[in-house]
C-alpha cells in the first residue's frame, strides 16, 4: 500500500485539512496492550462528510478519539492545518454516542453557551445570538431553558451536534452519534444532519458500523478491517442520498463494502440491516 | 411442526383519525384532592399528627407518667423547659460544637478527596483509611480522646470530626470517581483542564455524591454529638442537649427527658427538611442527576 494510494483525485484537489499518516494506535486493558489501528492513513479535505466505517473491533472510534486529541498515536502523525494534534480542543468538537454527554446542570442554552464561554472569543450578546441561532437550526428553540434531563433521546443529541456546530470547529468528530436511537428517530435526524450540512458545508468525521447510514451521510467513505483497524478502501459516495436509495448504484456499492467487509470475517455476529 | 401455521388473508385498512378536538381535553387539571394530595410535607404532617396521638393514646391507657409521659406532658415540659430551664441555650451548646466539629470534618474530608483524586498512591490511601476508620463507631474513640485532650471541648470536637470525616471522604471520592468518562472527555473537548475543569466539570457532576456524605456526615456528628455529651457530661460550665436528657433522668423529670429527645429530632427533622431539601431541590432534582422518588 503506498502512501499516495489515499490522495484524492475528484475536483480542484485543496490541501487536506485534516491529515493522519501512518498511524498505530494501542490502548492498554487491564490484562493486554491491545493493537487497535495498525499505519492508518487518510486525507480529509474541506467540507467533507468523511465516513469511517467497518465492523466493531476495527478501531474506528479509537482512531476518532485519536483525531480528537485523547489519544497518543505510537507511530505515526495526525495532523490538522498541518498542526500536530497533541491535545483535545475545541477545534475539533465531539458528538459523542451517548446521551449523558450534554452537561446536566446547565440548561440547553447554556449548555449550548457554555464552550463558547470557555473560548471567550465572543462578547455576551454574540454569543447569545450565536446559541439561539443554532438552537434555531436544530429546532429546539422552545426548549432553550429547559435542562437535559427533559429531553427525549433524539433531542439531547441534537443539542450536542447545535453544541459542536456552534463552536464552529475546525472539523466536527461524530462517533456513531445516532447509533443509540430508535430507527424512525435516526433517520429524521440523519436527514437533518444533511440538512444543516447544506446550510453551512462543515467537515464532518463521522464514525458508523452502518453501510447504508455511511453511503447516505458520507461523501467519502474509509473502510477498516478489524483485529487491528487497516485501511482497506476508500469510496466516493458524495452522489448517493436518501434519494438515490433506491438506484442499482446504491445497492451495488452497498453490496461491494458488505462484501468487503466480511470477506474474510464471518464470525463477527454483527446484524448490518439493509 | 406439530401447529401448522395457517396463513389467512386478512383485510387491510386505512382510517381517518379523529381530530383532537372531538375526543375532549387531552390535558385534564387534576382535581384539588389529587393536587393536595401530592404535596408531600403534607402528607407527611398527618403522618407525625397520627404518630402524636398513637403516642398521646398509649401514654394514656399505660398511665404512668414516670415512665412513659403523655405527648401533651412532653409539650408542656417542653415550652417549659424552652423558657425556664434553659433548653434553648443547652441547644446553642450543642449545635455550636457540633457545626465546629462537622466544618472541620468536611474541610478535612475535602483536603483528603484531592489528596486521593489527585494521585493513585492518595486512593488508595484513603480506600485503606476508611475502610479502617469507616465501621468504628466515633464514640468508641472518646475515652482516648478525653485521656489526650483533656476535659475541654476540643474532646468532643475531636470525635465529631473523625464521625464526619469517613463517610464524607468516602462519599466525595466515590463521586469524583463516578463522573462519567464522556462528560471528563467532554470537559477536555472544551479545551478545560486544571482547576478550570475541577470546579467546571468535575465539582458539579460529583456533587449528588457529595451532597449525599454531607448529609450523611451531618447525621453521624448530631447522633455521636449527643452521645458523646451523655457520657462526658458538663464541660466548661454549661452542658449540652445530651447532659439535658441525662440530667433530667437522674432527676426523674420524665417527661422533660421526653422534651430533650423530642428536641434532638426537631432539630434533625428541620435540618433535613429545610437545609438540605432546598439544597437538593435546587441542584440535583433540578438536574435530574438523582433517582430520589418523590
Amino acid at each position: 500500500m503506498s502512501l499516495d494510494s489515499t490522495s484524492r483525485n475528484q475536483g480542484a484537489l485543496a490541501a487536506p485539512l485534516l491529515n493522519v499518516r501512518g498511524v498505530t494506535l494501542q490502548y492498554k486493558t487491564k490484562e493486554h496492550l491491545v493493537t487497535a489501528t495498525y499505519r492508518v492513513d487518510f486525507d480529509v479535505c474541506k467540507s467533507d462528510r468523511f465516513v469511517l466505517l467497518g465492523p466493531s473491533g476495527c478501531g474506528k472510534s479509537t482512531l476518532l478519539k485519536a483525531v480528537g486529541g485523547y489519544i497518543k498515536p505510537v507511530e505515526g502523525k495526525i495532523s490538522l492545518r498541518g498542526d500536530e494534534v497533541v491535545e483535545p480542543g475545541p477545534d475539533r468538537m465531539m458528538v459523542f454516542q451517548e446521551f449523558d454527554q450534554l452537561i446536566p446542570w446547565k440548561t440547553i442554552k447554556e449548555n449550548i453557551l457554555f464552550p463558547l464561554k470557555i473560548a471567550g472569543t465572543m462578547n455576551k450578546r454574540a454569543m447569545e445570538e450565536k446559541a439561539m441561532s443554532y438552537l434555531e437550526k436544530v429546532k429546539l428553540t422552545q426548549f432553550s431553558d429547559v435542562f437535559p434531563h427533559m429531553l427525549s433521546g433524539g433531542m439531547k443529541q441534537r443539542v450536542a451536534i447545535a453544541r459542536a456546530m456552534a463552536m464552529e470547529p475546525d472539523i466536527l468528530l461524530m462517533d456513531e452519534p445516532f447509533a443509540a436511537l430508535d430507527a424512525l428517530t435516526r433517520r429524521k435526524m440523519q436527514e437533518e444532519l444533511l440538512q444543516l450540512w447544506e446550510d453551512t458545508k462543515f467537515t464532518v468525521l463521522f464514525v458508523t458500523h452502518s453501510i447504508v447510514e455511511a453511503i447516505i451521510i458520507g461523501t467519502r467513505i474509509l473502510l477498516l478491517s478489524p483485529h487491528p483497524g487497516q485501511v482497506k478502501a476508500e469510496f466516493n459516495s458524495h452522489m448517493h442520498g436518501y434519494q438515490t436509495q433506491d438506484q442499482p448504484e446504491f445497492a451495488d456499492l452497498q453490496d461491494k463494502i458488505h462484501k468487503m467487509l466480511f470477506a474474510d470475517v464471518i464470525e463477527e455476529g454483527e446484524s448490518h440491516a439493509r | 411442526m406439530p401447529d401448522e401455521y395457517v396463513l389467512s388473508e386478512r383485510p387491510e385498512y386505512i382510517r381517518e383519525t379523529l381530530d383532537a378536538g372531538k375526543i375532549g381535553d387531552i390535558r385534564q387539571p387534576l382535581t384539588l384532592w389529587e393536587k393536595i394530595s401530592n404535596i408531600s410535607v403534607l402528607r407527611k404532617s398527618v403522618i407525625l399528627l397520627l404518630l402524636a396521638a398513637l403516642w398521646q393514646g398509649y401514654a394514656l391507657w399505660a398511665d404512668n407518667p414516670l415512665i412513659f409521659p403523655t405527648f401533651k406532658d412532653t409539650i408542656i415540659a417542653f415550652f417549659d423547659a424552652l423558657v425556664h430551664g434553659g433548653l434553648l441555650s443547652r441547644t446553642m451548646v450543642s449545635l455550636k460544637l457540633l457545626v465546629m466539629g462537622y466544618a472541620a470534618g468536611i474541610a478535612l474530608a475535602t483536603v483528603m478527596t484531592i489528596f486521593a483524586v489527585s494521585s493513585r498512591i492518595g486512593s488508595d490511601f484513603l480506600d485503606t483509611l476508611t475502610s479502617m476508620f469507616n465501621p468504628l463507631p466515633a464514640i468508641a474513640l472518646l475515652p482516648l480522646s478525653l485521656l489526650w485532650f483533656g476535659l475541654g471541648n476540643f474532646s468532643i470536637i475531636f470525635v465529631l470530626i473523625h464521625s464526619v470525616l469517613w463517610p464524607v471522604s468516602l462519599n466525595m471520592h466515590s463521586g469524583f470517581r463516578g463522573v462519567s468518562n464522556t462528560l471528563r472527555m467532554v470537559g477536555h473537548n472544551y479545551g478545560l483542564s486544571g482547576w478550570g475543569y475541577i470546579s467546571k466539570i468535575l465539582v458539579p457532576a460529583a456533587f449528588p455524591s457529595i451532597l449525599t456524605g454531607i448529609k450523611i456526615g451531618w447525621a453521624f456528628a448530631w447522633r455521636t454529638l449527643i452521645a458523646a455529651e451523655l457520657v462526658f457530661g458538663v464541660s466548661s460550665g454549661q452542658g449540652g442537649l445530651g447532659w439535658f436528657i441525662y440530667e433530667n433522668k437522674n432527676e426523674m423529670e420524665v417527661a422533660y427527658v421526653f422534651a430533650g429527645l423530642l428536641t434532638v429530632i426537631l432539630i434533625g427533622i428541620s435540618v433535613e427538611n429545610l437545609i438540605f431539601r432546598n439544597i437538593e431541590n435546587r441542584t440535583v432534582r433540578k438536574w435530574g442527576m438523582c433517582v430520589l422518588s418523590e
